[in-house]
C-alpha cells in the first residue's frame, strides 16, 4: 500500500467514527472554533480562495470564487446547498463521508456557511441512501445539542440550520439547477443559465451549490492551513495563469475488474495505473485491463495504454476524456466487449435524460436504439459515424442543450467508437456480413428503476 | 442608441428597449426559427430550434468577438453592440439536427393531422431540415387523449415545447396541464380528474406549433388551407378582442385570436372562440315577412285562444316602400339601437328616423349583462357585458338625445302612446331579454318593425318581420368598453333572404350605390366629437377614442 497518510478518510474504519465524541476527539470542530474566532467571512472566503480548493463534485470548479460570486451586502437570505445527490455511476465516496464521517462534512458546511453568510443550507441527498440520511440526521441533531448548529454558534454572531431533504431518485437531479428545482418542489429541470445561482438560486436567493467532499475538504483547510493542502497535489502551470491547479487530496472510487475495490484518498495527480495497480491490487484474475473510466461514466474512457494519465483535473482531458469528474475509476479486463460497454452507457442516458432539451432528449434515445440493434447483430457501419455526429453536436459544449448531462451522454460514446472503432466494426461485420437492416424487433430489457 | 449587428445589418434599438435575439432579428428581416419561444410567455429555451452564433463588437475597435458555443436566441438578450449571425454553416447544421431529432418519434401522420398547412414542424423541416431520413427507428401509433371539454391530445405529435403548460400556468392560472415521464418518454398530460377546463383552454391550441394539441370544435372540420382568414372583432363581450375569421364559401369554421397588443394581446376566451355556430344555426331568420291581418286582443277569460296575426312573405324590393311611407305617416317614432349593431348602422338608423320625425326618440338597446367580469392572471378579462359596441352606440344615441335613454325608457313612452312607431334592432345571439311581458307592452303600437336573428314574442307581433345579419357579416366599426375603435370588413356573405342593416339603412337613407362604411364613418367623425380620431386611417388594432379625443378638448 502506498504512503499517503489518509486525512478525508482518517477517520473512517474506526469503531463509532460517525459519532461527535469520536470526531471531537481526534480534532474534530477545532477549525470551525478557529474560523469563527479568527475570521470575518470575507477572509474565511480568502482563505479556501487561496487554498485553489476546485469543486469536487464533477466540474473542478474553484470553491473560493464560487463563493465571491455572490452579490456584496445582499440583505438575503442567502443559501447554501450540499449536492449529494451522487449519482454517477461507479461514484460513492460521498455515500463513504456521510455514513462513516458525517460531523467531517458538516464542519465543513458550517465554516462554508459562515463564509458565504447563508444562515439555511439544504442538504440534499438521494433518497438511495438511507444510511447516510440518518447518520446525518444524528450528526445534526448531535450539533444542535452542543451548539454547532442552531442560534449563535459557538457563541458567535451568526445562526445557521441545515435541513436534510431526500430526493426521488433521478441523475438529473445532481445538476445544480436540476437539484435547486427539485428542491423546492417543482420538475428537475435544470435552468437556464444566466442567472446563476449565486445570483438567482433556491427560491430565486442567492445560493451557493456545493458538494460533500467539497466541505470535507474545507474542514481539513481550515484546520490544518492552506499551506498544508497546497502542499498535496499538482501546483497550476506556471504557463497558464488561468489554471488553479489540482491541490489537496482526493477520494477516488474504485470498482470494476479490480482484485480491491473500494474507496481510496490520494493526493491529486496519481496516475490510473498507480491506482490501480498500488491501491486496487491489480486486475482482477491475472488479466490485463483494456480501458478505465476516468471519473464517472460520463467522463468517457481511457485505453490501457493511457493508464498513466493523471488523475487530477488536467490530466484525463488531455487524452480527448471530459475531465477528472468524480474521480471514480471503473476498470474493464480485456475480456470486456465496448460494445456492451457503450449500450449499457446510453441506456443509462436515455433514462436518466431529463428530456427539456430536444437534442438530449432525442439524441440520448436515438443512440441507445442504435446500440440495441448493434448489439442484437443488425448493426451497419454508417451506425458508428452517425453515433459520432451525435456524440459531437449534443451539450452544453456545443452549446445545443441547456446543462451537461448530454456531454456526459456524449462523451462515452465518442471515446469508445474513435478509441476502439476496429471492435466495433469488427463486430457489425461479423454479425451482420450483408450490412442489411431488418427491422426486426429488439429483445426487450428489463425496466430501469431509479437513478444508478 | 444601443445598436445590434445581425447577420451584418444594423439594427439600433430604442433606449430601454428588451428584445431578444429572435424579436431583434425580425427587425432585420430575418426569421429565426423556433417552437419553445412565445412572446407571452416565460423563456425556457429548451427546443434549442433558434440555435444562433452570437458574440459582442468592441465599441471602440470595431472588433467582433464570437462566442465558440451555439446560444439560443431566445435567451439572448440584444443589447448595445450584439452580434448574432444566423446563417452560418454551424446553425444550418443545427437546425438541421433539431428538426431531425424532432421527428425520430413523431408519426409524420400530416395526412390526417388537423394542422398540416400551418404547422411549424412541416414549415420548418421543409425550410432547414434534411431531405433522409437516418433514424430507422419505428414510430409510436398515434395515441390521443382527451385533455378537457374542449382540447384534445395527440400525445406522439408532440415536441415538448411546453407551451401549452406555461400557458395554463402563467395566463389562465389553472395549471391544468402537466409534464409527465422523463426523456424520450415525456408527455403532456392533466392530473386524474382535474381536466382541462378555464375559459382559456382554447389558447393551448392556437400555442400548439404542431398538431398535438387539436380543438375539438375545429377537428376533422376542414383543412386550413381551403380557408380564407378575415380579420375581425369578437362581439362576445366588450373587451372586444381581436380576431380573425376564418371561412371557407361563407361557412365560418373557426375564430382565432389576432394580435393586438392594446386589447387582448395573444388570446381569446372560449366564449368568444366557439361563440359563432349561432352565425349557421338551423333557427335563423332568411326570410322578411308583412303583418296582412292583426287578430282581435284576447279578452281576459280566453287568454290562450289568441286568434293569430296572419303574415305573409314579401320581397325586399317591394318592402321598403311600403315600410318607408307607412312610417313616414306615423306621428312619432323611436328607433332602438342595439349594443349588437355597427357605430355606423346606428348612426344611420338613427338619422334615418330623425329624416322621417325630427324628433324621433333614439335609445340604447339592451345591454345584456351575464355574471360579472372575469379576470386572469395576466390581466386579460373576460366581460359580463355581452355585446360589442355599448360604447358607440351611447355615443351616437347622445349626439341625437342629447343623453343617452335606456331601452325602458323608450319602452315607457311606447307604452304611454306617445310613441307610435317603433323600430328595433337586433343582433343578439339570444333574444331572451324581449320576453312576453317587453311585447305586451308593445301592444299599443301602430307600427312595429322588428330586425333581428332568432325568433321572440316581440318579433312574433311585429308589423314587419325583418331577419337580421350576424357577426362575420357585418361591416364597420365597434367602439370597445375602453373607448377602442376598430373597423372590420365582413368575412361572410349573409344568407340569402338576409339583408345587413347597413345596407337596408343606407338604402332607406337613399344613398347612392352600395353601403360603404368608410364613408359613414368620415360622416360620423366630421360630425360627433368623440369619434374625431376615427377621421383618420384605422390600424388593424385600432384607435383609441378617448386619448384623442383628450388632446381634441385641450387643443
Amino acid at each position: 500500500m502506498p504512503q499517503f497518510e489518509p486525512v478525508l478518510l482518517a477517520n473512517v474504519g474506526k469503531p463509532e467514527s460517525h459519532t461527535l465524541k469520536v470526531y471531537e476527539s481526534t480534532g474534530g470542530y477545532t477549525g470551525l472554533k478557529k474560523v469563527l474566532k479568527q475570521m470575518a467571512p470575507v477572509q474565511a472566503i480568502e482563505m479556501v480562495k487561496s487554498s485553489n480548493l476546485r469543486g469536487r463534485g464533477g466540474a473542478g470548479f474553484p470553491t473560493g470564487l464560487k463563493w465571491s460570486f455572490l452579490p456584496k451586502d445582499h440583505p438575503g437570505p442567502i443559501y447554501m446547498c450540499i449536492n449529494a445527490d451522487e449519482s454517477e455511476p461507479g461514484t460513492f465516496n460521498n455515500r463513504i463521508l456521510m455514513e462513516d464521517d458525517p460531523h467531517q462534512v458538516i464542519e465543513g458546511i458550517i465554516v462554508g456557511c459562515y463564509a458565504t453568510k447563508a444562515t439555511t443550507a439544504y442538504l440534499y441527498i438521494r433518497v438511495e441512501y438511507p444510511r447516510s440520511y440518518k447518520r446525518l440526521q444524528m450528526a445534526i441533531d448531535e450539533c444542535y445539542a452542543k451548539g454547532y448548529l442552531g442560534k449563535n454558534i459557538l457563541g458567535a454572531d451568526f445562526s445557521l440550520d441545515i435541513f436534510l431533504h431526500r430526493g426521488a431518485a433521478a441523475y438529473i437531479c445532481g445538476e445544480e439547477t436540476g437539484l435547486i428545482e427539485s428542491l423546492e418542489g417543482k420538475r428537475a429541470w435544470p435552468r437556464i443559465k444566466p442567472p446563476f445561482p449565486a445570483v438567482e438560486g433556491v427560491f430565486r436567493k442567492p445560493t451557493v451549490v456545493n458538494n460533500i467532499e467539497t466541505m470535507a475538504c474545507v474542514t481539513q483547510i481550515a484546520r490544518r492551513g492552506v499551506d498544508w493542502f497546497k502542499s498535496i497535489g499538482v501546483p497550476s502551470d506556471p504557463n497558464n495563469p488561468r489554471d488553479p491547479g489540482s491541490y489537496g487530496p482526493k477520494l477516488y472510487c474504485l470498482s470494476g475488474h479490480i482484485n480491491q475495490p473500494g474507496c481510496y484518498e490520494a493526493p491529486l495527480g496519481i496516475t490510473c495505473r498507480q491506482l490501480i495497480e498500488e491501491y486496487g491490487g491489480g486486475v482482477w484474475k491475472g488479466r490485463k485491463g483494456k480501458a478505465a473510466i476516468p471519473g464517472g461514466i460520463s467522463m468517457g474512457l481511457l485505453t490501457e495504454a493511457e493508464f498513466d494519465t493523471p488523475l487530477d483535473f488536467a490530466g484525463p482531458g488531455k487524452v480527448g476524456c471530459l475531465g477528472l469528474g468524480t474521480a471514480a475509476v471503473v476498470v474493464m479486463d480485456e475480456t470486456t466487449s465496448m460494445i456492451d460497454f457503450l449500450h449499457n452507457s446510453c441506456r443509462f442516458f436515455s433514462h436518466e435524460s431529463c428530456g427539456q432539451c430536444t437534442p438530449c432528449r432525442e439524441g440520448t434515445h436515438w443512440s441507445l436504439s442504435m446500440l440495441e440493434r448493434i448489439k442484437a447483430g443488425k448493426g451497419r457501419l454508417r451506425d458508428l459515424d452517425l453515433l459520432l455526429e451525435i456524440g459531437d453536436t449534443i451539450g452544453i459544449i456545443p452549446g445545443t442543450t441547456i446543462c451537461g448531462l448530454s456531454d456526459g451522454a456524449a462523451w462515452p460514446i465518442k471515446n469508445a467508437i474513435r478509441k476502439f472503432r476496429g471492435e466495433f466494426e469488427e463486430y457489425i461485420k461479423r454479425t451482420n456480413p450483408t450490412g442489411h437492416l431488418e427491422t426486426k424487433a429488439v429483445p426487450a430489457l428489463p425496466i430501469l428503476a431509479g437513478a444508478h | 442608441m444601443p445598436t445590434v449587428l445581425v447577420d451584418g445589418q444594423e439594427i439600433e434599438l430604442a433606449a430601454g428597449e428588451k428584445l431578444n435575439g429572435i424579436q431583434v432579428a425580425a427587425r432585420a428581416g430575418v426569421e429565426i426559427p423556433h417552437y419553445c419561444w412565445h412572446p407571452g410567455l416565460t423563456v425556457v429555451a429548451s427546443c434549442r430550434m433558434c440555435l444562433v452564433e452570437t458574440g459582442t463588437r468592441n465599441a471602440e475597435t470595431g472588433a467582433i468577438t464570437m462566442l465558440p458555443k451555439l446560444s439560443p436566441a431566445c435567451q439572448t438578450p440584444a443589447t448595445n453592440n450584439s452580434v448574432f449571425v444566423t446563417g452560418s454553416a454551424k446553425v444550418i447544421q443545427a437546425r438541421a439536427m433539431v428538426e431531425e431529432d424532432l421527428l425520430i418519434d413523431h408519426p409524420i401522420d400530416c395526412p390526417i393531422c388537423d394542422k398540416a398547412g400551418e404547422c411549424l414542424l412541416q414549415d420548418y423541416h421543409f425550410q432547414h431540415g434534411q431531405a433522409e431520413r437516418r433514424a430507422d427507428l419505428r414510430p409510436f401509433t398515434r395515441r390521443r387523449r382527451e385533455m378537457g371539454d374542449t382540447v384534445t391530445l395527440f400525445v406522439d405529435r408532440c415536441v415538448m415545447c411546453t407551451r401549452c403548460v406555461r400557458f395554463t400556468r402563467e395566463i389562465s392560472g389553472a395549471s391544468e396541464l402537466m409534464v409527465i415521464n422523463r426523456g424520450s418518454h415525456e408527455e403532456i398530460d392533466v392530473f386524474p380528474g382535474y381536466p382541462l377546463a378555464n375559459k382559456l383552454s382554447g389558447n393551448v391550441v392556437d400555442l400548439c406549433p404542431v398538431g398535438a394539441l387539436g380543438d375539438k370544435d375545429f377537428l376533422y372540420q376542414q383543412r386550413v388551407w381551403f380557408m380564407k382568414k378575415h380579420p375581425g372583432i369578437c362581439t362576445g363581450c366588450s373587451t372586444g378582442c381581436s380576431i380573425t375569421v376564418e371561412e371557407n364559401q361563407d361557412h365560418v369554421y373557426r375564430l382565432k385570436p389576432r394580435t393586438n397588443m392594446h386589447v387582448n394581446e395573444w388570446w381569446m376566451c372560449d366564449e368568444g372562440r366557439y361563440g359563432y355556430h349561432h352565425v349557421h344555426h338551423e333557427n335563423r331568420l332568411t326570410e322578411p315577412w308583412v303583418k296582412s291581418a292583426r287578430g282581435p286582443a284576447p279578452s281576459a277569460e280566453s287568454r290562450d285562444k289568441k286568434v293569430p296575426d296572419t303574415f305573409s312573405k314579401v320581397e325586399w324590393s317591394a318592402l321598403l316602400d311600403a315600410m318607408d311611407s307607412r312610417l313616414r305617416k306615423t306621428q312619432r317614432l323611436a328607433a332602438i339601437l342595439s349594443p349588437h349593431l355597427t357605430v355606423e348602422e346606428a348612426y344611420l338608423l338613427a338619422k334615418y328616423c330623425r329624416s322621417i320625425d325630427g324628433n324621433a326618440w333614439i335609445a340604447m338597446g339592451h345591454v345584456p349583462m351575464f355574471g360579472e367580469d372575469q379576470v386572469f392572471a395576466k390581466g386579460f378579462t373576460v366581460r359580463a357585458e355581452k355585446c360589442p359596441n355599448r360604447r358607440g352606440v351611447e355615443e351616437v344615441v347622445a349626439h341625437f338625445m342629447g343623453r343617452v335613454p335606456k331601452w325602458e325608457d323608450a319602452l315607457a313612452a311606447i307604452e304611454s302612446g306617445e310613441v307610435q312607431a317603433a323600430w328595433f334592432s337586433g343582433g343578439y345571439k339570444k333574444s331572451d331579454w324581449n320576453d312576453e311581458n317587453v311585447a305586451a307592452r308593445c301592444q299599443g303600437l301602430a307600427t312595429l318593425i322588428v330586425q333581428d336573428m332568432f325568433r321572440s314574442p316581440l318579433y312574433d307581433q311585429a308589423d314587419y318581420q325583418l331577419p337580421g345579419a350576424a357577426f362575420a357579416e357585418r361591416e364597420g366599426s365597434y367602439v370597445n368598453c375602453k373607448d377602442r375603435l376598430h373597423s372590420v370588413v365582413w368575412a361572410v356573405r349573409p344568407p340569402v333572404g338576409v339583408r345587413t342593416e347597413a345596407s337596408l339603412y343606407w338604402q332607406l337613407l337613399g344613398m347612392p350605390g352600395m353601403y360603404r362604411s368608410r364613408r359613414v364613418l368620415d360622416e360620423i367623425a366630421g360630425e360627433i366629437l368623440y369619434f374625431n380620431a376615427a377621421g383618420g386611417p384605422i390600424p388593424p388594432t385600432g384607435v383609441d377614442l378617448k386619448v384623442n379625443l383628450l388632446a381634441g378638448a385641450s387643443a
